[in-house]
């Protein structure tokens, strides 16, 4: 349907839900395409920030190519009056503002949803069974931004108004949106963009007739809540964590992890009189270099960190290997993308968890935190930080790039109420006291040995740290009973640990056959999935999340209650499902199915509602 | 002048006898050029009075690399990954960059699989001393040629390098190291004059060291042999090393000799040998390294010295404590701090 001037004649292949009108309320996701490069990200910012202010769940997420400038990008803004926030498969409302890409997303629509496009770009004949609306953005812009080389910089914003007018959004919601994301020091180009978005109203006022079904409607759905991307969380998290040492090398989803955290600690741990930092920030060499550093750190006593993707991990096998064996603590954030190899870059996966598990060659094993929201990357990152001191352990935070790189709806980032939890660090006043010490002995059967720092001033300080065989009082061995009591008590110290994990969140459903397992963002598509189920198919399912690995007990019992169990994977060997099978009783086993997704983009609820069930068909 | 005594007192200038200084028995080969260059470290931790304690001794993999164990038993020590100690000793010191730190290295170490780790701890200048235990082949795993192994010299099996050696110090001098100096395992003196001006040091000191493998490289076609040594060794210049406790008058004759200040108040003396050399002038120094390879001489000494380029830990200008020993309230923002950020994104 070709908006223009005048009604348009409604063609009679129109759809006849959409012909009575009916009005879709807080329910419908829009994507804007764009060119790589071409500054649309503030003004998709923008445009879910005002949803966002009308108290309407949203959630934003960047589909972008592995390319600097030039190559198609999408932002899809996902709004959801149930709370919804998972991708959506099908898109209500395209913002086409890419040559390139144009024809396909049009082509790709379900019937009934709307395009506004660029004029030039003749959409509105590719397709009979949608409502077009053409905007000339270049005509627009001229005169709401006299200067000629801004306007690349400001044109977006005229879909912004657009949208607004077509879909409900209060103008003024924009407008504090607007503002809000330029900051106090930008005010000129805010209100340069600001003439934008009130030229795109303008337009729409005057030359378009709204025909397609979404509106935004108020709701009161995010009092207090925060906008925030993950790794911004995570990186705030690592900060109130008490981190010292972070090295790190540039890859994507993870940098900006870094970037963030190096933003707030230059901010806040940083004297302001005399320039003195209580922290180290170290762009390394290579992924070998900055674990070597976090690793030299962690040993001399620092909260030490770093941060990476798949690619970087891979590099980072051996030294974690020495770090479990030395029981040397430090933090690993991996941020995962879609691999082997450079793989997808900027497409999401869940494929590091088995090998961040058993990372490094030998007897190994690793805790893995499995946030899912960015709250958690806060809370989990500064978990972390304690459990590795406390275990003087590697301990991994398996982020994903969809929780990492994009825009999430989050209730405030919780202070952290227990102190720094810096484990058994004996003092040069302790060992006066004690005499003296043995590195790797059990002395309190917790299977957590004492250690010293270097430096630390008593003659009796010092050990030996080595990757090789040792004794209690850290002396090479190669004895065969030395290795292997030493792994033994490694291992108890791994069952320790399991304790101090956050638990699982469950949500059990009475008298339910199947139950779901799932780990980090697949969270929300099983939010989504759950009710399909029951809403669909009648089909009740009980929902583990877990939080971490080693699984808790709670993980058996679960599986037990149930007749079967779905196991939910973002890769496509199943491995959180092949990490149980190492782990759990055989037994269990038998119950175990497999739900997965591997193509790159976040974990949509369909694709888990349809696979299970299939395999429940097949069960009948 | 020489900095050792010729009947070393009982006990050090802080009251510690040797044994504080030394480590666990050595498992080298006997005559191994390594068990030489940890006699000389421990002599120059002892004489230079300094608490064992104070020490972090790091290093990779390699025969060369398992020498920390054998000197400063009441120094912490972290014997790692191969290839990679400068990493571990870069993160020890942004954990505590008041530690010593010293990492013993070897040529295959170093020079191949660690190569870029040691190239940027050049480029950073990280505050450590950086010794590579040189004997052109990988002891530890029998005997292959390493990179700093010379063009045209033989393996015991008869196999020819054919390929150029990688020069460490020119390296160091080209990439930042703020000290580069080389000497051979066999010259007490001298090595023990650097070694303690490169303990003094305040940036990295890179020193490669000579250091002939009995077992698989010290036979006639080896450019690492003690013989070799002995008959291409061409000192720049006689080293003294005047440390800033020692009571004496410095006293030399211009022209013949140079006098140094160290960042620690410590002097180093540079007698002039067959030329007047300038260890300040790093053209100067490059040239005399290729000169000398072109020759087919070893040249040992102070090569290259910088006391005035802010080291790794300075250029981060981190506090005064050790980052490791920060309590909470230093470390952790304020709940006003995060209630503040929490805002920011509403
Ligand atoms: C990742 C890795 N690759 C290979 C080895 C095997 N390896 C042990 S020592 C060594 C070479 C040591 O040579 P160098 O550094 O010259 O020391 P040297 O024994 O000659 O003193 C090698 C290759 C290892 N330990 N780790
Ligand atoms: S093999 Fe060579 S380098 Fe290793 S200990 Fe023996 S002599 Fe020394
Ligand atoms: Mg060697």
């Amino acid at each position: 349907m070709q908006a223009s001037h005048q009604p348009p004649p409604m063609p009679a292949e129109q759809p006849q839900r959409f012909s009575s009108r009916e009005r879709t309320v807080n329910d419908f996701s829009i994507q804007v395409a764009t060119v790589n490069g071409s500054g649309s990200q503030t003004a998709n910012l923008v445009l879910m920030r005002s949803i966002f202010q009308m108290g309407v769940p949203v959630s934003g997420k960047n589909l972008f190519p592995s390319n600097i400038q030039g190559l198609p990008t999408w932002f899809t803004i996902r709004a959801s009056r149930h709370g919804y926030i998972a991708r959506k498969k099908e898109i209500d409302f395209l913002v086409a503002m890419n040559p390139e890409s144009a024809r396909e997303d049009v082509l790709n629509l379900p019937a009934g949803a709307a395009v506004l496009y660029d004029e030039p770009l003749q959409l509105a004949s590719l397709r009979s069974d949608l409502h077009f609306y053409a905007a000339p953005f270049d005509k627009l812009v001229a005169p709401a931004c006299p200067e000629a080389k801004l306007r690349k910089l400001v044109r977006n914003m005229i879909y912004v108004g657009i949208l607004a007018e077509l879909l409900g959004i209060d103008s003024e919601e924009i407008r504090k949106a607007l503002y809000k994301q330029f900051g106090e020091r930008k005010k000129k180009a805010a209100d340069l963009n600001w003439g934008a978005v009130q030229a795109g109203i303008e337009y729409a006022r005057s030359s378009l007739v709204k025909s397609d079904p979404c509106f935004v409607e108020r709701m009161d759905q995010n009092a207090g809540k925060l906008v925030i991307e993950g790794n911004t969380a995570a990186a705030l998290g690592c900060m109130f964590a008490g981190v010292t040492v972070c090295t790190w090398y540039p890859i994507t989803p993870s940098s900006s992890l870094a970037e963030a955290l190096i933003a707030y600690m230059e901010r806040f741990r940083r004297d302001p009189e005399t320039g003195k930092a209580t922290f180290a920030i170290v762009q390394a060499e290579d992924e070998l270099a900055s674990i070597g550093m976090a690793v030299g750190a962690g040993w001399a006593g620092a909260r030490a960190m770093t941060c990476t993707s798949g690619p970087g991990i891979s590099l980072m096998s051996e030294f974690v290997g020495l770090a479990y064996f030395a029981e040397i603590p430090v933090v690993l954030i991996d941020v995962q993308r879609v691999g082997p190899s450079t793989g997808l870059p900027t497409r999401t996966a869940q494929g590091d968890t088995l090998k961040n598990a058993v990372l490094s060659h030998g007897d190994t094993r690793h805790p893995i935190l499995f946030p899912s929201s960015p709250e958690e990357c806060f809370s989990m990152a500064v978990e972390a930080f304690d459990l590795a001191e406390q275990f003087q352990t590697p301990v991994f935070v398996n982020m994903d790039l969809d929780l990492g790189m994009n825009y999430w709806m989050s209730d405030p980032l919780p202070y952290p109420e227990k102190p720094m939890n810096r484990g058994k660090v004996l003092t040069a006043e302790d060992l006066e006291r004690l005499g003296g010490f043995a590195r790797y002995r059990d002395v309190d059967g917790d299977a957590v040995p004492y250690r010293t720092l270097p430096g630390t001033p008593h003659p009796k300080a010092a050990y030996f740290t080595r990757g090789t065989g040792h004794t209690e009082t850290a002396a090479y061995s190669e004895k065969p009973e030395d290795w292997s009591a030493n792994l033994d008590r490694i291992a108890r110290k791994f069952q320790t640990l399991r304790a101090h994990l956050p638990p699982p969140v469950q949500s059990l459903a009475p008298g339910a056959k199947i139950g779901i397992v799932s780990a980090g963002t697949s969270r929300y598509a099983m939010e989504e999935s759950r009710d399909q189920l029951s809403r669909d198919a009648g089909l009740e399912a009980s929902w583990m999340r877990l939080t971490a690995y080693p699984f808790p007990p709670e993980l058996e019992a679960f599986i037990e209650q149930h007749e079967r169990v779905y196991v939910i994977d973002q890769n496509r060997d199943a491995q959180l499902l092949g990490l149980m099978r190492l782990d759990l009783p055989a037994r269990l086993l038998e119950k175990l199915r497999s739900v997965r997704y591997y193509g790159g983009l976040p974990l949509d609820a369909r694709t888990v509602t349809e696979q299970i069930l299939a395999q429940e068909a097949q069960q009948a | 002048m020489s900095s050792t005594p010729a009947t070393p007192p009982k006990v050090n200038r802080i009251g510690l006898d040797l044994l504080p200084y030394r480590g666990s028995k050595t498992t080298l080969c006997a005559g191994c050029g390594h068990n030489a260059i940890t006699e000389r470290l421990i002599e120059a931790y002892w004489e230079l009075g300094i608490e064992p304690w104070t020490v972090a001794k790091l290093s990779g993999i390699g025969c060369s690399s398992k020498t920390p164990a054998y000197f400063l038993q009441q120094a912490h020590g972290f014997n790692g990954v191969h290839g990679r100690a400068p990493t571990t000793a870069t993160g020890a010191l942004l954990a505590n960059h008041t530690l010593r730190a010293v990492v013993v290295s070897g040529d295959g170490d170093t020079a191949s699989i660690g190569m870029g780790h040691f190239v940027h701890m050049l480029r950073r200048n990280v505050p450590l001393v950086y010794i590579v235990e040189n004997n052109g082949v990988y002891g530890l795993t029998k005997g292959q040629f390493s990179a700093t192994a010379d063009l045209g010299a033989k393996l015991k099996t008869g196999a020819t390098n054919p390929l150029h050696a990688v020069d460490l110090c020119l390296l160091g001098i080209e990439l930042g190291a703020t000290f580069v100096a080389r000497s051979f395992s066999g010259d007490k003196r001298q090595l023990s004059a650097i070694l303690k001006a490169a303990i003094a040091h305040k940036g990295l000191a890179v020193i490669d060291v000579i250091s002939p493998c009995v077992t698989f490289n010290d036979h006639e076609g080896s450019t690492k042999s003690y013989a070799y040594m002995k008959d291409h060794d061409e000192p720049l210049h006689e080293v003294d090393f005047i440390p800033s406790f020692a009571d004496v008058e410095v006293e030399y004759e211009e022209g013949e000799s140079r006098l140094v200040e160290l960042y620690d108040g410590s002097k180093l003396l540079l007698h002039k040998l067959e030329r007047d050399y300038d260890p300040s002038n790093r053209i100067h120094a490059l040239e005399v390294l290729h000169e000398a390879a072109r020759r087919g001489e070893v040249l040992t000494g102070i090569i290259y010295l910088d006391t005035s380029r802010p080291s790794f830990t300075e250029i981060l200008n981190l506090c005064d404590e050790p980052l490791a020993l920060l309590a909470e309230d230093r470390v952790r923002p304020s709940r006003e701090t995060l209630e503040l950020i929490n805002e920011e994104f509403r």
